[in-house]
Formats: structure tokens, sequence, C-alpha cells
């Protein structure tokens, strides 16, 4: 194939999590009975006025802060004018001209291994605006129903510049901007129930050229459909432009089913928004002072916090970033390493990515519902580091937390006697046991069977019923043997 | 500036409003009307003005994110025109 | 009883002469009588009425009374009332009875008032003369071949017949002055954010203010007391202390000085309106106030920027009325775009349909610049007219209409000439300023109106001027012979 390069935009809404919609003090409560979360002001009753919702606004600004943003200190809001059931004023309060976030950067890692390469995405703006209804199309007589439960929810429209080359960058970009969304409580992140949506604009040109024409890919709720969508429009345009034809701008939705992507509306039939400031809303004003009082909240980010994990805990990027991949995984992790001290950082590190993360996995839980708490982990990796028990019998004591056995390590290291034993003359008289019952094998490791001696290791580890320290034990049994 | 039918006839599609024939002839007619007593304001010099949005120069007041509001749905589907289910009801929607 | 003030009404109230039944029910009956021949209700509910009106007459016999306790206020058809039919004029809205109060409903109500009715009003207070409504014309009863003056015609043919004591009315380019003025009341337009927009059908959000339509300044001051205060519902609406718009009442005016601008009195204003115009001015020289020579260079370009403006905002607030979830849906047909075409082409008037397009094409891509922004630096520059003018006056006085009612129907066909009516009257609204219309005279039989237009929160300031030149004459006191 003749070199083709990709272009991506992504424009994602995260839906703001607050308790009441935006303009409104309906509440935004998802899965309540249709229309029960609708108000005189979502239903555009005649009359009926918007009032802006102060959390709202620190979602935004907290955004601005998390991604080295411009917050404008004045912002204004706009109506987007068109028609549609689920639009009941005939029109969405948005940001235009100006908009509350511009500018700004997320700086993602894109692959895994030899090949990973960091990739910044510039973002142009994120603003507010509010969301629309649903449209039902099952079956009313033929007719579609409308519940507005969700018209008016807070939304952040955050609008990337044309940065990424692939749908692994795209897919990389989204997935970032969805950790770091959660990271600052803004946004749930619940794909399914669509609080967080990506539209990718998708072009393709020769390396060098202006842009081609664009396409926009509408309302993708999945990383995996980011990908596939993108992959099937990229191929799609590719073939189109091979084969002569030109590509003309439009709008199209992805098929999950059959992988494909089909036009929603061409740019001929576009609408005409008729953009204008809300009368009925006045300036937005975010002073110095809200702005300052605001980052006084804002957790420490990601990156830096990566950053920190490497220096702190001498831990490679790799095991930084896992474990700063959300929050609350880098929250539970340092209160793990506070309790079991940071020369064990590293198996705090271990046991946190690998034992307890393939345990939630398994049970398909979130960190912090996790059964087996940072503190009691924190006291298992303890003993382990002064060797009161073995990684194998640790393992036996976390199963045991994590069942409500017991509610420390300790507490069940000492009712299930699982101290280790590293006093050598008790570990030397089981060894001598071990031999005299098991002649052969030492017959045939004397023979030459190297075999024959983890054999033997076995054993003796099966007589302390693992609580010995296994070096210990090959130690011994060598100087036995030797 | 003035409109043509065509003009009109776009407007009227994106302002939703059904024109006849006729209808259309004379709204072109009557809007170039009031277009052109607008026109006037194309030979001023408004270059460094401001332009004006609202009366006071006031900014944006906020609510607490506070629910304040029942539910009523009963009460404010007596006044519609065709619901069900609680949903309100329009044409087939293809999207 | 029907000509007495609301001061008087209200201690003839509190002192057990009448009850709030009884003289909500001689209301109640003027209107049965007077009118079908004004046509200036659009609905009318006694049972309603009259039910608040027992409570009041509770609330006074147990002492709990204020200065609207039990008195009849009619209210223009565009204010949200919980359980009336709040049409707004339109056929798009005759079926609609409103799920909840407006805050100046809700806040008359919270005073004791009793809502009279709801009066009529062109289809979205969009006109100057009432011929609009969807329920037909509103006759002025200075003479009933003529237009009361729009789009408050309803309200201002109300309180002129005698058929209620007082009323509210909206003014986003003269609605509540024009009337006032072609009808013989008093009535004030606030500056804009004083009196709570929540609940009031918008026409032009950043334009329609509320405000009170009397026979006297005195009873515009206890209505606009009850109307006005913040209210957090409202982001336009201002934080600000509340305050007594009579305090001032009598304040002598001694010193007053009064901005007379000459584009207000040149060429365009009908001589037997100047004259009684003048007269005034007179008047006023005569009560210690000085004249000075004042310019608003800007006035001939108020009528262009607000038909940008206006339309524009109004193109947006009227996209609502789609026929899903209220108010009038077309019968028949086909699809959902065509349910919106149609629903929107029954259910709107002429008039309303005109400004919907004429607002969506300044909006539409590649003219918004031109028009739409164009106008808002007009605006600025007319608000600075203003302030500069206000450097130099206390007031503004002028002509409230370059002329008296006109015969119905004869401007009907002319939306052009209907709009330049407006031309006194607009630039209050683009400035946000508060403004009065006073009657002041008659021209061959029909009344005169004075304009006052005051600076930024000045009401108080307004209502003395107004009070006072009413303790001086006798104009406002005239009533209209149709009984």
């Amino acid at each position: 194939m003749n070199q083709w390069e990709v272009v991506i935009g992504i424009e994602t809404h995260a839906q703001l999590a607050t308790v009441s919609k935006i303009f409104s003090g309906a509440a935004t409560a998802f899965g309540a009975e249709p229309n029960t979360q609708a108000c005189a002001v979502d239903l555009a009753l005649p009359g009926v006025l918007p009032v802006l919702n102060r959390k709202a606004v620190d979602c935004a600004i907290r955004f601005g802060l998390a991604i080295g943003a411009k917050v404008a200190e004045k912002s204004v809001f706009a109506r987007k004018n068109y028609f549609y059931p689920d639009l009941p004023k005939g029109y969405q309060i948005s940001q235009f001209e100006l908009p509350v976030v511009q500018g700004g950067a997320i700086t993602v890692q894109v692959g895994q291994g030899e090949k990973a390469y960091e990739k910044t995405v510039r973002l142009t703006r994120a603003h507010l605006e509010e969301d629309a209804g649903k449209s039902l199309h099952e079956d009313f007589h033929g007719k579609t129903g409308i519940d507005l439960n969700r018209a008016g929810t807070p939304l952040l429209e955050i609008v990337t510049e044309p940065d990424m080359r692939s749908s692994d960058e795209a897919v990389a970009y989204a997935k970032a901007l969805h950790a770091l969304v959660r990271w600052i409580g803004i946004c749930d992140g619940n794909m399914q129930e669509g609080s967080f949506r990506c539209d990718a604009n998708v072009s393709v040109r020769r390396p060098g050229q202006p842009f081609g024409t664009r396409r926009e890919i509408k309302n993708l709720n999945s990383f995996r459909f980011l990908k596939e969508a993108i992959d099937y429009e990229v191929q799609w345009q590719i073939n189109e432009l091979e084969e002569g034809r030109a590509i003309v701008q439009a709008t199209v939705l992805f098929d999950p089913d059959t992988g494909e992507t089909r036009m929603m509306r061409s740019k001929e039939d576009a609408h005409d928004y008729r953009y204008f400031p809300d009368p009925d809303l006045l300036p937005l004003l975010i002073d110095a002072e809200w702005i300052t009082r605001t980052r006084a909240t804002m957790p420490e980010l990601p990156a830096a916090k990566q950053v920190r994990f490497e220096a702190d805990y001498g831990l490679s990027a790799y095991d930084s970033r896992a474990l700063t991949a959300s929050l609350d995984m880098a929250d539970f992790y340092e209160a793990v390493v506070a309790i079991a001290g940071k020369s064990a950082a590293k198996p705090c590190a271990n046991w946190v990515m690998v034992d307890l993360a393939a345990r939630l996995n398994r049970e398909n839980l979130e960190i912090g519902e996790s059964p087996v708490g940072a503190v009691q982990l924190g006291g298992l990796v303890l003993r382990i580091a002064d060797n009161t028990v073995s990684n194998n019998i640790a393992k036996k004591i976390f199963e045991a937390l994590w069942n409500g056995e017991g509610t420390t390590a300790d507490e069940i290291i000492d009712k299930q006697g699982l101290k280790q034993i590293t006093d050598s003359g008790a570990i030397e008289a089981l060894i001598d046991e071990v031999l005299s019952a098991n002649a052969a094998m030492v017959a045939e490791f004397r023979s030459g069977k190297e075999k024959a001696f983890n054999a033997l290791v076995g054993q003796a580890m099966k007589a302390t019923k693992g609580k010995a320290n296994p070096q210990q034990v090959n130690e011994l049994l060598k100087k036995k043997l030797g | 500036m003035s409109l043509t039918l065509e003009q009109v006839r776009r407007v009227a599609h994106l302002a939703r409003i059904d024109l006849s024939e006729s209808e259309a002839a004379a709204t072109v007619i009557e809007l170039n009307g009031i277009l052109g007593l607008i026109e006037q304001m194309q030979a001023v010099d408004t270059a460094g003005v401001e332009p004006m949005a609202h009366a006071q120069d006031v900014s944006q007041r906020l609510r607490e994110d506070v629910v304040s509001e029942a539910n009523r749905r009963v009460d404010y589907q007596a006044v519609s025109p065709d619901v069900e289910a609680g949903l309100f009801l329009v044409p087939k929607v293809i999207e | 009883m029907i000509n007495a003030s609301l001061k008087q009404l209200a201690q003839a109230l509190a002192g057990k002469q009448i009850s709030s039944v009884e003289l909500t029910q001689l209301y109640l009956d003027r209107i049965a009588r007077l009118n079908p021949a004004l046509n200036a209700f659009i609905t009318v509910d006694a049972d309603k009425s009259l039910g608040q009106a027992r409570a009041a007459d509770a609330r006074i016999a147990r002492g709990d009374t204020g200065p609207l306790t039990g008195i009849p206020v009619a209210q223009k058809d565009i204010f949200c009332a919980r359980d009336w039919r709040t049409s707004c004029g339109s056929k798009m809205l005759d079926n609609f009875v409103a799920p909840y109060d407006a805050t100046v409903i809700e806040r008359l109500n919270a005073a004791g008032a009793v809502l009279l009715g709801k009066t009529n009003m062109d289809e979205f207070a969009m006109g100057s003369s009432n011929e609009s409504s969807w329920y037909g014309p509103v006759k002025n009863p200075w003479d009933t071949t003529r237009v009361p003056g729009g789009s408050s015609g309803g309200s201002a043919a109300a309180v002129a017949a005698r058929l209620a004591p007082v009323a509210t009315g909206t003014d986003t380019g003269g609605s509540i002055r024009q009337p006032a003025a072609m009808c013989n009341l008093t009535g004030l337009k606030p500056t804009y954010g004083v009196v709570s927009r929540y609940g009031m059908i918008a026409f032009a959000s950043s334009l329609d203010q509320g405000g009170p339509m009397a026979r006297s300044a005195e009873d515009c001051a206890v209505l606009v007391n009850a109307m006005a205060a913040f209210d957090p519902r409202d982001s336009t609406s201002l934080e600000r202390p509340t305050e007594d718009y009579g305090r001032d009442l009598d304040k002598p005016l001694a010193g007053l000085r009064i901005g007379l601008p000459r584009e207000f009195f040149g060429e365009g204003c009908e001589p037997s309106v100047m004259a009684a115009v003048e007269a005034a001015i007179a008047e006023y020289r005569k009560l210690g106030a000085e004249t000075v020579d004042i310019s608003l260079p800007n006035t001939h370009l108020s009528v262009p920027a607000y038909y940008v403006i206006a339309p524009a905002e109004a193109s947006s607030n009227l996209s609502r009325f789609d026929g899903v979830r209220y108010g009038y849906r077309a019968p028949e047909y086909v699809d959902l775009n065509d349910l919106y075409a149609k629903t929107r082409a029954q259910g709107f008037g002429a008039e309303v349909k005109r400004r919907i397009l004429i607002g969506t094409y300044v909006l539409s891509h590649g003219y918004y610049d031109a028009y739409y922004l164009q106008a808002q630096r007009i605006r600025r520059m007319i608000a600075d007219d203003f302030a500069t003018a206000f450097g130099q006056c206390d007031v503004i006085m002028g002509p409230t209409s370059p002329c008296t009612a006109f015969k119905l129907g004869e401007k009907a066909d002319d939306p052009v000439q209907m709009y330049l009516a407006d031309i006194y009257t607009i630039a209050v609204n683009l400035a946000g300023l508060p403004g009065m219309s006073i009657p002041c005279g008659f021209a061959y039989g029909l009344p005169v109106g004075l304009q006052l237009i005051g600076n930024y929160f000045n009401e108080a300031r307004l209502l003395n001027i107004a009070h006072r030149f009413q303790q001086a004459t006798d104009w406002h006191q005239r009533a209209p012979a149709i009984e």
C-alpha cells in the first residue's frame, strides 16, 4: 500500500459528577423512571430560566488545572439552535466563542515494551454544556418516546487538536483522559451509562500534504469500538481515495455489529446552529482566588505521582505507571508502603499489582472494594520482609484475610501457627528425619542425579509445613549431603 | 442585501415553519421591507465598540449543587399532546 | 370605588368598609358587562378569583394585611399562573394551563393580591397595537374603533376602563409605556433586572422587563414594590437591597434637571402630541425644574438595532413551541419535521412568524457579524449616549409615542411603519434603563403620554417626578366614557 498518514482528533463528552443538573435543581441520578427527573426548566416550559451549577464550574476548573490549560477568566454561554425532540428548548446551552478551558495537553504512553513511546496530545478547549434527553425507538405504535431525564445533565466537552496518527494513539489518549477525569473526581467514567463518550474526527493524507477531508464518527462508548471504528474508517477512506473518489465531509455512526461506519448526514444537510450568546445567562467570571482555592484541593496528578514513585520507592517506570493507573490504586499502594516500610516498596508493588489485582479481577471488584485493605496488606508484606513468613505462606494468609478469617496478618499467623521456622537446629532435626525416611532418594542424589536434591528439598519443606525458609533448608541440606 | 425566495425557504426550514407558495412570496417582500429598515446599521462605523449582550455589566450567579426539584411528571404531562408510559411521543425518529 | 387609589382601597379593606370578595365581585361584574366591547381579558375565572378573595378576607380578619392584600390585580397573560390558562395571546398556548407560578405571580399571591384575570396582549408580546393577539384585538376604551397600543394592550384597556384597579405589563420595546400613553395610564418599566423574568414567557430575554400599569404613579409604586425583588431563579435578576419605590413620592422637584433630547423633539412626531408634551414640560418648569438641551445622537439606530436583537432572541426563545411537550400540535403531519413545521405554521400568527424568520436569518451562517454583532455594538453606543446625557440631567423627557391611538387595522399591513412608532421607547430597553409614561394631555380627544427616562435604578426618583406632576394636574384622573 502507498503511504497514507492517519489524522485523528477526538471530542469527548464527560458527564460531570454533580447531583443536580447544570441549569436546574433536578436530580441527575441514572436509571430513574422516564421524565421523573425532568423539571420545569429541563422541559423548557414557557417562562423558565437557567441558573448555573457551581459544581459544574468547579469540575471544569479542575480539568483545566489538570491539563495545564488556561482557565478563562471570562467565558460565555451560547445557544446552539436546532430542532430535535430530545432537545426541549430547541437549543442547547453550550459555550462557543469563549470556552471555560483553553489549550492544555495530555501526554500518553502508546504501546508496550520496546516499541512503547510517549505522545503528547494538545487540547484545543474544553467547554461546559448541557446534555440532551433520550429518544427511545422501541415501538410505541410506530412512534418514538422521549425521556428528558438526561436533558440538562452537565457535560464537559473536551476537544483535541488533530494530533493523533493511529487508532492506537487515539485509544491511548482516550484511556488516559478517562483515567484523568476519574482521578480528579469530575466524572465517574461509566461508559455503559454514557458518562464518557467519544467522537473521532478521522482523515487521511499523504505525509507532508495538508489535512484531508474528515469524517466524524459519533458516540463511541467503548475503547474497543473507538479502535475498531477508526480502523474501519481509515481503511474505507484510503480505499475511496485510491479508487479516485474524494472524501465528502460527513458525520457517521459506527455499527458494532457489522464493524462498519455509515453515514448519518453529509455537510450539505449539516445544521446551521445560529450560535449566539445566551441572553438568559451572564458571562461566567472565574477569578484567581477561585482557581487558587481549587488548586489547593487537587490531588497529585498521575504524571507527577509516577515520577515521585520512581524516585521515592525505587520503582521501575513500568511499575510506577501501573500503580498510578488510578488514584485509588496509587493511594492504596502508598498506604501499603506506609505500613510495610519503604525498604519493602518493591514487594508492596508486586502484591498490589499482581496478587491483589488478580484477585480483584477474578471477583470483578474495584480496588476501593477490596476485602483486604491497604493496612492489612501492608501488615502482611511487613511479615514477609522481616522473615516471619515466606512468600508462599503469605499467599495463604492473604487468602485468609480475603475470606475474613482474621483482621490482621499477625492474628492469622498466630492462630494458624504459620510463623516461619528460622531456628537452624530445629530445621536440621527435621532434615535428618527426611533423610532417613528417604534413603532411596539420597542414594539417587549421591549417584549423581541432581533432580533428587530438589525432591529432597520438597520433602523437607513439606515436613516444616512450608514454614521454613526455603533458602535455609537448601543450604542445610547441601551441608548434610555434602 | 436582499433576500431571495430560496433564502426565505431555507430560513423557514431552519425555523421549522411551513410556508405555502403564496406565503413564501409574500414573506420575501415583508422580510425585505424589514431588512431595508435594518440596513441603516451597515453604514455605521462601530470599530472598537464592544458588543453589548446584556443591559447590566454583571457576571453569572451560581447555584449550589443541590437537588431542589421533586418529580412532578403528572402535572407537567397533563398539558402534553401525546404521552405514554411517562414518555412524550413523537413521530418515529430515524437516525 | 372604581376610581379609588390602591391606598384608599387598602384602607377600605382594612377598615372593613368593603370585603375583598365584594371588591372582586364588583370588578368581575364590570368585566362581564364591559369586556365584550373591549376584549381586554383572555381568561376570567370568577371561582378562582373569589377563592383568593375569600382567603384575603380571612387574612384581613386576622389583621395580616399588606398594601395589596385583597386587591384585585389583572395579570398580563404572559405571566404563568398555576392552574390558569397562560396563552401569551397565541393559539400555540391556547390549551396551556400553567403548572407553575411566575415569580411575579408568586409574589403577588404572597402579598394577598387577587388574580382578577389574564389580560389580552399581542401574540408573544410582539406588537404595538394588540392586533396580533390570537384572541382578537383589544379596543381602546377612549375610542373603540382604535387600538389600545401594545403589547400590554389588554392590561391598559382593563385599567383605563376600570375593569381592574391595576395591572401588570411587560415591556420589551415599549409595551408598557406605549399602551399606557394611548390609554391615559401611568406605566413603569423598571431597570432591567429589577423584576424577575422567571415565569414571564420570554420574547427577547435581554430586553424584557415586567412592570406596573396603573392610574397613578402612587399606585405604580405600590404594585412595583410587590413585583420587584431579587430572584435566584433568574440569572439576570439583580441582587440589590429591597427598596420602597414610593419613598420619595412627595419630594419637591426644585432644581430637577430635565434633559430634552433634540432627537425626540424633531420631525416624526404628530404636532398635537408634541403640543401636549411641551405643555407638560412647561408645567414641570412651574414645579421648579429646569430644562437642559441634550442629544441622544444614535436614536435613529435604535429601531434597526432592536429589530435585529429582539427577533434574534425571539427566534431562539420560541423554538420550544414545537408541539412535543405542551401547547398546540397540528392535527395532521407525515413525519417529525412536518409535525414541527405545521404546528409552528398553524400555531403562530403572522407577526410572530415574521419575527422568527427575521431573527433566524440574522443569526444564520454568514450574517451573524453583519447583523447581530453590529446591532450589539450599536446597542452599546445607544447606552453610552444615555450615560453621557445623564451627566447633564437627572431625567430625560419626551413623547412616549409619536402618535395617539390609531385606528384598528390602520398600520396592520405595514410592519415597518408599526415598528417605527416605537422610536422613542426602544432605546430605553436597549440600554436597560427605567422608563415611565404618564398622562399629559389630550390630542383630538385621545390621550397623550409623556415619557420619563431615568438613570439605572432611579425608579423611586421617576415615580417622584411623575407623582408631583400628578399632584399638580388631573390628566391622569380623566376616565373614558364607556359605561
